[in-house]
């Protein structure tokens, strides 16, 4: 019941005139960045992350996450229109989008997929608005060490759930953990890993890793590409709308069961695109239309879709209530809490429940503005799309040098930046995923401060990750995540030998 | 964008995919090993105080090497045959690295707006081959735009040069 005051109070902060204006803005630059290529849901947020230093967090965080759920309603708009999936959760939209397109049913098609990022979205902020205290109160008892589980489970889950090989995911994720170590060692106050280069005192920031790796890594294969766009026209019109609306509620087992994925898949950090592809996989088996996937069927566009909306918006449960985000945009969101003074986490529902409830408030209303701002503006958003890349790239270029340059006023930043674009681009085409490196970067001091304060409370014993029932369940968990492919293998191996002996 | 720029030159010609793969792999492993040697200056033992700075990236260090060794392995056992990319696309992915690294390195001297008005000006230029008028437009355009949005909206400056402090900006 107070969770209920407690989300009114924040319906009362996020409709505040400003903030109202701020989540339009955030909406429309959100569908832009996801329309354009080379820019996405995390470097997008990442470079304008220093225009919202000067405003007050709420209002921040409100315009950052609405930047962030533009992004994932424009990502459709290019995959049904161009083929060009703006974003990687949107590849599985392309499917079934673009033939639908190409059958002169784009505005069904993209109303469809609006209309399915809605109520994969809204089921999600309604799982946050009921678990995220509970699990934020919950882990108010933590110490050291069940931190350190939780760190270990999120990361042990990219390994075994990616589809990247796992050795290519380590790799990465350490390399994140790497970079986050240099520089000033939190705990003992010594310097370590500098080589004496006075730039790298502060280490390596998160952001200019976020906007070289996603924005300049991008654009690279991009260019490396050839893009050509060509494109069917969008139209939609109410009537378009509702009849496809009519059609839309026989769909309710898929949506629903979309819904599930998205939220487990964006809670457990594998992200929006793993739940895209999976529960885009699972309609095509169980659909009794499962042989028309492919061919534009509108079913094939509202599984992926859902689910990719109801990750990505599940990806900020955990960022919210443990401080561990579930998404690269959600570790931006958090870097920007750090930087607005807030320590993510579960003392924020105590400490900050305007800011908490006007973010969970603003969810609901974002995502209700953003539906209706992309149905209504689908035409000039595609537009851009039609602006050619020789113009897009150097201004795209542009805004992600001057997003890393005022995230500390260093031009070393951005030369880092640059560094960390080709890195990016090689690490791309050689199949290593980025979200574990960013994670890890991020979450890397926390990790490490966890696991020395652990040790230090039992003397240098790893046992203290099993000394109590709590602590040992997450951390076999974790074992499970990290040796899923491996446990999957085995598990189908059985089957097959009992199968086989009958 | 239509660039072709690699059809003489046929779809065979550029980089192994196993060959940069296994570069790849190598480069990581050496990046491992500069973090463990890091680490062992910092102290990877126990200290007074507990565990010492470089403690926990000595392991991490020797998590990278025995993880990229590991795909060094795959690559060059079952690596992927085929091409990384064509030298035309190579070329393509060098003509926006090449000024992005001019433009980012005279940022300090010059200051961000005059690199920029350059650098989008050479890009729409000479890679998009647009009139000068349009070039001008953009590239000048831009800049403003963001002088007005960041300085003087959110407040937040950005590194100016010789001319803009001889502008009075």
């Amino acid at each position: 019941m107070e969770e209920l005051v407690n989300l009114f109070h924040g319906f009362a902060v996020a409709l505040q005139p400003f903030n109202i204006m701020v989540m339009v803005l955030g909406i429309v630059l959100g569908v832009i960045i996801g329309v354009l290529p080379g820019l996405g849901g995390a470097n997008g947020v990442a470079i304008l992350l220093p225009l919202t230093f000067s405003m007050p967090p709420t209002s921040a965080i409100i315009m950052l996450s609405c930047i962030y759920w533009g992004a994932l309603f424009g990502g459709a708009i290019t995959s049904i229109l161009f083929n060009i999936p703006g974003e990687p959760w949107s590849v599985a939209t392309t499917f079934d989008g673009y033939p639908m397109a190409q059958q002169g049913k784009a505005g069904e098609a993209l109303t469809a997929a609006f209309t399915s990022s809605f109520v994969g979205a809204l089921f999600a902020v309604i799982m946050i608005t009921l678990v995220a205290p509970l699990v934020a109160s919950f882990a108010l008892q933590f110490g050291p060490a069940e931190k350190f589980a939780v760190y270990f489970l999120a990361f042990c889950s990219f390994v075994g759930l990616s589809k990247e090989p796992p050795f290519k995911t380590i790799a990465a994720m350490m390399m994140g953990f790497a970079l986050a170590a240099v520089g000033l060692d939190s705990i003992t106050g010594q310097l370590r890993l500098t080589f004496g280069f006075t730039e790298l005192l502060n280490g390596f920031d998160f952001l200019i890793a976020v906007i070289g790796l996603f924005g300049i890594g991008e654009i690279l294969l991009t260019m490396e590409e050839g893009l050509s766009f060509r494109g069917g026209k969008a139209k939609i019109n109410l009537r378009v709308v509702m009849e496809t609306w009519k059609g839309l509620p026989k769909y309710w087992m898929t949506s629903l069961r979309s819904c599930i994925i998205g939220c487990w898949m964006g809670i457990t950090p594998a992200g929006a695109t793993p739940a895209s592809f999976m529960s885009y996989g699972i309609a095509k088996r169980v659909s009794k239309n499962g042989k028309n996937f492919g061919k534009g069927e509108i079913e094939g566009v509202v599984a992926p879709e859902t689910a990719a909306h109801a990750a990505g918006t599940a990806a900020l449960l955990p960022m919210l209530s443990l401080g561990v985000p579930g998404s690269p945009t959600a570790a931006v969101l958090l870097g920007g809490l750090l930087i607005w003074g807030l320590q993510p986490g579960p003392m924020l529902f105590v400490e900050q429940k305007e800011f908490v409830w006007g973010l969970i408030a603003s969810m609901y209303l974002g995502n209700l503005f953003g539906l209706i701002i992309v149905l209504t503006c689908v035409p000039i958003f595609a537009a851009i799309l039609r602006v050619p890349f020789s113009i897009i790239a150097p201004l795209i270029l542009v805004l992600c040098a001057i997003g890393a340059y005022s995230v500390h006023s260093s031009t070393f930043d951005v030369m880092l930046m640059l560094g960390f674009g080709v890195i990016g681009y090689l690490l791309k085409k050689c199949n290593y995923p980025l979200a574990p490196l960013v994670l890890a970067i991020v979450l890397g001091d926390k990790a490490e401060e966890a696991f020395r304060q652990s040790l230090l409370g039992s003397q240098g014993s790893l046992g203290i990750f099993f000394s109590n029932p709590l602590v040992s369940t997450i951390m076999v968990l974790g074992l499970i995540a990290l040796f899923w492919s491996a446990i999957q293998e085995v598990i189908t191996r059985l089957r097959g030998t009992r199968t086989a002996a009958a | 964008m239509t660039t072709d720029s690699s059809g003489a030159a046929g779809p065979t010609h550029g980089p192994r995919h196993k060959v940069v793969e296994a570069g790849v792999a190598v480069l990581f492993a050496l990046f491992g090993v500069v973090v463990i040697i890091g680490s062992w200056k910092a102290g990877i033992n126990w200290g007074a105080e507990g565990p010492r700075a470089g403690f926990f990236p000595f392991y991490i260090g020797l998590f990278i090497v025995v993880s990229s060794a590991i795909n060094l392995w795959h690559a060059l056992r079952d690596g992927d045959d085929g091409l990384f990319a064509e030298w035309g696309q190579l070329r393509q992915v060098m003509s926006v690295v090449i000024p992005t690294a001019i433009y980012v390195g005279s940022m300090p001297f010059i200051g961000l707006y005059v690199a920029s008005i350059i650098f989008i000006g050479y890009f729409m230029r000479w890679l998009g081959k647009y009139r000068w008028l349009t070039v001008l437009g953009v590239a000048l355009g831009m800049p403003i735009v963001t002088y007005f949005i960041f300085e003087r909206y959110f407040l937040v400056p950005l590194p100016k040069g010789p001319i803009e402090e001889w502008l009075g900006l």
